[in-house]
């Protein structure tokens, strides 16, 4: 009954700062690194530095993206690592048929786990993080039975997907920025994206607007599961290898990270596609600084668990 | 006079933008059933967060039995002995019946653990106390809702309550439970315990309360005993008219009459049912037409537009639109078929907070909006830049986030919405409510302009004189059944509260 | 009082709906005790199909290989009850194996103190931010897993060093045998005990209980909710951090690649054993059943042999699946009726 007129001027100082924060913290942090970087760290301004960084980054850009769109649903998806073991072992299962059968394949499971996962969420009614979390345990279970150990394989094609390069750029990361092109206007243009959000900002009101509530959010859980595959298997042909019992382990922490980092509220209805490209550059790169000056992994994790807080902490704040 | 019971002395509770306490007063005597009424808004919620610890006035005093009391918390008002009982049941579902009644006073066995037999004994005894006849054992949410009522009843008056607070409990009532209720009632009253008792029922407030206090706008606007005071002048102090010199001033912008041909109704709810919120309700509304719906809080009228709207399952009945039937609970099919509702309760169903004016207007026109799923901006654009200048919605921006608006521009956001949709038929629940002066006039003018192009609407309102001057004919409800139905001279307050305050059988 | 309600309500249910409260005896029945009849069907069927699954020496195997994953599941439903959930307790029980083995160098207090300390002050920590700033659990306890590996990678030289442990009292502690089960097991019995009256019969497990069932509720009930919450993570902190240690002293070493993905199989068994992951109901018999069942089919995947191992995570997560599917549809019905 009040009149709700929360100008930001009427806002105290911190919860001004944590909004800030929220918004372009996650900028600043890459930027600041950068500098850190460029003036600390040896050899850091070299073509080949960047390309390590990038191609190692791009898996988890790309599970990172679908991630933001369940979360911009207020879901989660904890499978994305076991989906990406899962199309790692099916493309090495079907690479008898030509790489692209394989991989079709491939992005077909993921699919049908995301799929899975959604109908549990959409239909069933469960938590979304008890759904994706019994395809955690599941999914990654039936990989390893697939494909019992580390599998190497010859095929050239697939081969050439994780180490050719297009303009100079890996293909690897070619594709990881032209699915974030592909999120991004799925997000900002179509209808599809509209909903998504608005049904992550308040289901009720989506309900009463005549939204397909259950559609969207079963289709964001297979666009997830979609993008992991990818993920999984273009990890799986820079590898040479099929390794479902350690490829993408714990990945769903990163892809949260950078998600949350990346200023897309756990609470729903907003995503950023950019920000969260950035909260996983911002990840890896602290990574690489990390071990460039010879300070030990341990403290990359630790300082990621900080990160987390402070930035779910700043959402809170601008909620507030 | 002995000391009473409880007294509020001045109180007064601002919150920002909004004086919801403004200098009330209050007092409870022993043994006394006092009835403490008010619409929406009124200040009757804010004041009993006041009383049980949850809010803190700004200015005022509390005093229990004399002394001053300072309570901080709801556990410190129920140890002063303030108990209270919420609309909604507020225990544990999932916990058993006897945990329910007496957690955080669990009997103990020797060892210092909590001595099961003694629990159950103890539950027994409270049960039987207050005639809930149950297995202690069962899980609370297994009991229907009047034992739910009861048992937290008993658990607020066990606690050696000298004050009981009742916030509507017999909403969700049948009448038999009611009956039981009142037999408590009766019997807290003996034993000189106080109750302040919250309802719209007046039925229920003229059988059990001797004296009444009436919220109006965050003042007290009457005090004194029930038995002196007739039903319709309680609904005019309720809804803030004084019934000898009700005149028709013209306050609003409402135009008066609006010419409807005698043609068949757009949309028509045909005896749908809803237990126990609804029972057999029936609206016609023909297209140019504005209907509105008059009752007090908890009538059904929200819930009948709801249901128009496919927003509610329903028991039985049909929704029909232009002679079609439409597809029941279902939002989408009643959007194509052009019903749109601007629901009562912005924050929660209405506007989506993280997305911005543009968004949100165009939220439910999506589909028209868009070809093979791209949404075209260019239409969008069109589309909110029209509404945006014809309800004149001051925002920066249309990108300007929907939640940094004030209340007036989002409901006229909420109204944009609906008319983005094509809507033919328009629901209103309360499109007025909390919204500036300047706002509301502007609203109330749009409601005339729309019905003079042919848009059928039904106008909820808890404001009389909005209904008497913008609707054509009154759709009374009383308990969620129709209670009368007013058209032509006959709209006009006094009639409406009649119909309200008519007991049972009379047609309005 | 003149007039009863409830009478007059039973009569009527009893009309309406003659077959409530069969149907309500069943869900409660499947509810509480499903996993326990799983259990025993999955027994029968091993020692039907297989020789040498219900021998002393398997079952004295399975339960020995289950007491770990028993301890920490015990902690991890004083959490799920109350309506949270504790991601860290994996890297809090590897944590704990380390410290208990760097610590015995000192003796056998220090190695059993020092794990406790360091994994009660996390969980603790953990449990004020969660009840404090009223973040979300995963969020704030999905952090604590990597700060807590984190931890361990540094106090191990990035898990590069294996501590042994050097303290035969300690080593003892987590392979000595009383008939015939080892140590381990009695003290997961002991506290399995404790725990279930801690639960079922203090009021702070009667609080534990309202908190998951209706915070709200709890707060107009006059629960103190913050501090229970509070304790809740303490709890689990602090035994994942004995189970981590008893672990250390079984295998006489801190294992550092251990625990990945503990977590999920702890909420698994919890979840499987019927406590419902929304809070306000379950138990730690229910939580036993599905440990022992979860070991139970690790042991039958086994006797197959030509099945792999991670068969096991198949057929765990395809449990939790169904039992998550199947308390829904039990809700929706109790809902109905």
């Amino acid at each position: 009954m009040a009149e709700i007129a929360a100008a930001p001027r009427a806002w105290g100082g911190r919860v001004r700062l944590l909004a800030w924060l929220q918004e372009y913290g996650v900028y600043a942090s890459v930027l600041a690194l950068l500098l850190f970087n460029v003036v600390f760290t040896p050899h850091f301004l070299e073509v080949a530095n960047f390309r390590t960084q990038l191609i190692q980054v791009a898996p988890v850009v790309i599970t990172s993206l679908g991630l933001a769109l369940v979360i911009g649903t207020e879901g989660i998806d904890l499978s994305v690592g076991s989906v990406m073991a899962l199309a790692s072992a099916i493309v090495v299962l079907y690479l008898g048929y030509g790489a692209p059968i394989a991989i079709i394949a491939a992005l077909i499971a993921g699919a049908a786990v995301g799929a899975c996962g959604g109908a549990l969420v959409a239909y069933v009614g469960v938590q979304p993080i008890v759904a994706t979390l019994a395809l955690l345990v599941g999914v990654r279970g039936l990989a390893n039975v697939l494909v019992p150990q580390l599998t190497e394989f010859r095929n050239p094609a697939l081969i050439t997907l994780g180490s050719r390069s297009v303009l100079g750029l890996p293909l690897v990361v070619v594709i990881a920025a032209a699915l974030t092109v592909l999120v991004a206007f799925l997000v900002k243009r179509t209808t599809f994206g509209r909903q998504l959000v608005a049904v992550g900002g308040n289901r009720a009101a989506s309900r009463l607007s005549g939204l397909p509530v259950r559609r969207v959010l079963v289709t964001v859980y297979v666009i997830s599961g979609l993008l992991a595959a990818v993920a999984g298997v273009l990890a799986t042909s820079r590898l040479q290898a099929s390794d479902p019992t350690s490829l993408g382990l714990l990945m769903e922490l990163s892809a949260i990270t950078a998600v949350v980092v990346g200023g897309t509220p756990l609470t729903g209805g907003r995503v950023r596609v950019l920000g969260t490209v950035m909260g996983a550059l911002l990840i890896q790169l602290l990574q690489a600084t990390l071990i460039k000056h010879n300070l030990p992994q341990s403290w990359t994790q630790m300082v990621q668990a900080v990160i987390i807080l402070a930035a779910v902490y700043a959402a809170r704040g601008r909620r507030a | 006079m002995a000391a009473a019971v409880l007294e509020a002395r001045g109180i007064s509770k601002e919150f920002p933008g909004v004086l919801a306490l403004d200098d009330v007063s209050f007092r409870l005597d022993e043994g006394q059933v006092h009835a403490l009424v008010g619409e929406n808004g009124a200040g009757k919620s804010t004041l009993i967060k006041v009383l049980t610890g949850v809010h803190r006035p700004d200015r005022g005093a509390l005093l229990l039995h004399g002394e001053p009391l300072t309570p901080d918390s709801p556990l410190a008002a129920q140890r002063a002995g303030i108990s209270t009982i919420y609309q909604e049941v507020n225990l544990v579902p999932q916990m058993s019946l006897a945990q329910n009644l007496l957690l955080g006073r669990e009997p103990r066995s020797r060892l210092g653990v909590i001595d099961m037999s003694a629990l159950h004994a103890e539950a027994d005894r409270v049960m039987t106390r207050y005639g809930i006849r149950a297995d202690a054992r069962r899980p609370l949410r297994s009991l229907g809702m009047g034992t739910q009522q009861m048992v937290a009843l008993a658990r607020a008056v066990s606690i050696e309550a000298r004050v009981v607070i009742m916030d509507e409990p017999t909403s969700a009532l049948e009448p038999r439970e009611v009956d039981t209720l009142f037999g408590v009632i009766a019997d807290l009253r003996a034993q000189g315990i106080s109750v302040i008792y919250v309802s719209h029922r007046l039925d229920e407030l003229y059988r059990i309360c001797d004296r009444v206090t009436v919220l109006r706008d965050g003042r007290v606007a009457h005090a004194g005993p029930l038995d002196d005071l007739p039903r319709v002048d309680l609904v005019a102090l309720m809804l803030g008219r004084d019934p000898a010199e009700i005149r028709r001033e013209g306050a609003t912008k409402f135009s008066g009459e609006h010419t409807t041909a005698a043609s068949e109704p757009l949309v028509e709810a045909r005896s749908v049912s809803r237990r126990p919120v609804l029972r057999d309700v029936s609206v016609q509304v023909r297209p140019g037409e504005v209907v509105g719906l008059g009752g007090l809080l908890g009538a059904g009228r929200s819930e009948t537009a709801k249901v128009i709207a496919g927003a509610l399952p329903v028991d039985g009945g049909t929704v029909i639109v232009a002679g079609r039937q439409v597809r029941r609970g279902s939002p989408a099919a009643a959007i194509r078929a052009g019903v749109s509702l601007v629901p009562e309760d912005r924050k929660a169903e209405g506007i989506v907070a993280t997305l911005s004016v543009r968004d949100n207007i165009a939220l439910a026109a999506l589909p028209r909006l868009s070809r093979s799923g791209l949404v075209s901006d260019a239409r969008v654009d069109r589309i909110v830049d029209s509404f945006v200048r014809r309800l004149r919605i001051k925002a920066a921006s249309p990108h300007q986030r929907v939640s940094e608006l004030s209340g007036g521009n989002q409901q006229k956001v909420m109204l944009a919405r609906s008319l983005a949709t094509g809507a033919k038929v328009l629901l209103l629940d309360e499109p007025t409510r909390g919204i500036d002066v300047g706002a509301k006039a502007e609203v109330q003018a749009l409601i005339d302009e729309l019905a003079a192009e042919g848009l059928a609407v039904l106008l909820i309102s808890s404001d009389l004189e909005e209904l008497v001057e913008g609707a054509d004919r009154v759709v009374v409800l009383r308990e969620g059944t129709v209670a009368g139905e007013l058209s032509g001279d006959q709209v006009t307050e006094e009639a409406i509260m009649a119909t309200i305050a008519a007991t049972g059988d009379t047609d309005g | 009082m003149t007039s009863t309600i409830t009478d007059a309500e039973t009569r009527a249910d009893a009309r309406r709906q003659p077959g409530r409260l069969r149907r309500e005896r069943i869900g409660h029945l499947l509810q509480h005790h499903g996993a326990l009849m799983v259990l025993a069907a999955t027994v029968l069927v091993g020692t039907a199909a297989f020789d040498s699954f219900a021998t002393p020496q398997n079952a004295a195997n399975i339960v020995v290989s289950s007491s770990f994953l028993a301890i920490v599941a015990i902690g991890m439903t004083f959490v799920v009850i109350s309506g949270g959930i504790d991601l860290s307790v994996g890297s809090s029980f590897v944590l704990a194996g380390v410290l208990a083995a760097y610590g015995s160098r000192y003796g056998l207090l220090v190695a059993l103190l020092l794990p406790l300390a360091v994994c009660g002050a996390i969980g603790l920590i953990q449990g004020l931010i969660v009840a404090r700033t009223g973040m979300a659990p995963f969020i704030v306890t999905l952090a604590g897993l990597l700060g807590m590996r984190g931890l361990m990678l540094a106090v191990s030289d990035e898990g590069a060093n294996t501590y042994l442990v050097r303290s035969e009292a300690f080593s003892a502690l987590g392979q000595a045998s009383f008939l015939g089960l080892t140590l381990p097991v009695w003290i997961t019995l002991g506290l399995v005990l404790l725990g279930g009256v801690l639960l079922q019969r203090t009021g702070f497990g009667q609080n534990v209980y309202a908190i998951g069932g209706s915070e709200e509720a709890a707060v107009l009930m006059g629960v103190p909710v913050t501090r229970v919450k509070v304790l809740v993570y303490l709890i689990s902190g602090l035994l994942a951090g004995l189970a981590g240690a008893l672990n250390a002293a079984r295998l006489s070493s801190g294992v550092t690649i251990l625990g990945v993905g503990m977590e999920l199989d702890v909420i698994a068994a919890v979840v499987i054993g019927g406590t419902l992951l929304t809070g306000g109901a379950g138990g730690l018999t229910g939580t036993m059943a599905g440990v022992l069942l979860l070991g139970v089919i690790q042991s039958l995947i086994n006797q197959i042999g030509v099945l792999t191992s991670s068969f096991q995570q198949v057929v765990s997560g395809a449990f939790l699946a169904l039992v998550v599917v199947m308390q829904r549809l039990l809700h929706r019905a109790q809902r109905l009726s």
